[in-house]
């Protein structure tokens, strides 16, 4: 538990002792604002957040794979990952301290767009309910984002790569759910293949919550999905540690 | 304290580790010898729990590498070839990191870091950032590192590669300090420092045990120094 908290701890620190943190901030915020009030915020003459949960998807298809790249392509580049794993830390605890001190860090990028709540509230009466399920169901998504790029961090030493590679994964269980792409796929695929695409998408799950349904099938889903690519990443680094 | 049993490793059709057996117990300075690629960052990256074994194996401190690899890296300080370390972090922040993970804390913890930053040298560099350092600080860094639970065996890899012969002196002072109570692996192909702190050494090339001796033995037996008698031994034995 100990090494856990130490991996975390450290983690967590050097986001903020390098500038990545600041940069990663900066450009969240501006974005998650300037998608929301380009996409008609005002215009829509409602005091809820849904424009600004609708575009989140979006930015962390490239935002969350940003700060993971780092996470395992650089300690295996510089050559920290064998200091790491001769000091007494299994696998399964750097993995997760590493993994839960990303998630805190996009939790904290999450709670400073406050000024959004701030906004609605002062601009009207949102129903609050639903703006704790949306920020709840971005954090779930912002995790399985942050599990993906972490396995894809540990499989390749170039953080370019790994970047890459999680953008696209990404985008993929992202824009399978989209009604544009689904209305494509049900010309030539059978129904229940497109219905099981559906439900394999993030999209899918990341509305279900955001209308304040908080449903068993939905928070599975993310469990399973940051469980499931955790677990990868443990047998990937085991495998590669020392390529 | 260290018993090898016939590790072996390759990497794809590259045998870098066949088959090395070798004891070594409380007192012992043992110098791994060898020319470059000879196998010897790979047996002690084994030992350390790094890599595992394709067969054999080793106890460390009672501990098996296979079995219980995380009470084995608890017992021994490691000093990679490179000295790996978080290079944005200060020296200070990664000792305690280094505490942290060891479960070093409070009045031990102070008491850990009182006796090892002046015994390293480390004392005016303790609030910069790693990457800034010279390699030097770097290297005594790594031996902090290795050093702060005072573990009863100790594995270097070049730990003197890259310093000045200032610095070359002091690490092997504080080698031989250290040796009384300790067992040490150290890997070099630096034949004098083989002579200034090994108790034993161990000649290896293309991952075989090519002679396990004494350096003074060696040299009685060959009658020439050591530089000698490891070119003939590397150079007929290996071929």
């Amino acid at each position: 538990m100990n090494s856990f908290l130490a991996v975390f701890k450290r983690e967590l620190k050097s986001y903020f002792t390098t500038p990545l943190a600041y940069v990663f901030l900066v450009i969240f915020l501006f974005f998650s604002g300037y998608l929301t009030f380009k996409d008609g915020f005002f215009e829509m003459r409602q005091a809820d957040m849904r424009v600004f949960f609708m575009n989140l998807p979006l930015l962390f298809v490239f935002m969350v794979p940003s700060a993971a790249m780092r996470l395992w392509a650089e300690e295996r580049k510089v050559g920290s990952i064998e200091l790491l794993f001769t000091l007494p830390i299994t696998i399964m605890q750097a993995v997760l301290g590493k993994f839960f001190a990303a998630w805190l860090f996009l939790t904290i990028a999450l709670a400073l767009t406050f000024p959004m709540v701030i906004t609605v509230c002062y601009l009207g009466n949102p129903d609050i309910g639903l703006i704790i399920t949306g920020y709840l169901g971005s954090l779930l998504m912002a995790g399985g984002f942050l599990a993906i790029g972490c396995f894809f961090s540990a499989v390749s030493k170039n953080q370019v790569i790994s970047f890459v590679l999680s953008v696209v994964a990404c985008a993929v269980l992202v824009f399978a759910g989209m009604p544009t792409t689904m209305s494509y796929l049900s010309m030539f695929l059978p129904t229940g293949l497109v219905s099981a695409m559906e439900s394999m998408s993030f999209q899918t799950h990341f509305e279900s919550i955001q209308r304040g349904v908080l449903e068993f099938k939905d928070l599975s889903y993310f469990v399973l999905l940051i469980i499931g690519w955790i677990a990868a990443c443990c047998i990937v680094l085991e495998e590669r540690k020392a390529g | 304290m260290i018993e090898v049993k016939e590790i072996r490793r390759s990497f794809g059709p590259v045998v870098a580790v066949d088959g090395i057996s070798f004891n070594a117990g409380k007192g012992d300075v043992l110098g791994l010898l060898g020319p470059n690629g000879a196998g010897k960052s790979t047996a002690m990256r084994i030992l350390a729990c790094f890599l595992r074994p394709d067969s054999g194996t080793a106890t460390i401190c009672g501990y098996d590498i296979l079995r219980s690899p995380i009470d084995v890296r608890r017992s021994l300080g490691y000093v990679g070839e490179n000295v790996p370390a978080y290079n944005e972090m200060t020296v200070g922040a990664f000792l305690n990191f280094i505490c942290d993970v060891r479960e070093i804390s409070g009045k031990d913890r102070k008491r850990a870091l009182d006796r090892i930053v002046p015994m390293c040298s480390i004392d005016s560099v303790y609030h910069q950032t790693i990457e800034t350092l010279s390699k030097g600080y770097k290297r005594r860094v790594g031996l902090a590192q290795a050093l702060i639970h005072d573990p009863q065996v100790l594995i270097l890899d070049e730990p003197t590669d890259g310093l000045d012969p200032n610095q070359k002196y002091e690490v092997r002072q504080l080698i031989n300090k250290m040796s009384k109570d300790k067992c040490i692996i150290v890997s070099t192909h630096i034949l004098e420092e083989v002579e200034a702190v090994c108790s034993r050494t161990i000649i290896i090339a293309r991952g075989r045990i090519l002679v396990d001796s004494t350096p003074e033995a060696l040299k009685e037996k060959y009658r020439c120094s050591l530089d000698e008698v490891f070119r003939k031994i590397t150079k007929t034995k290996a071929a």
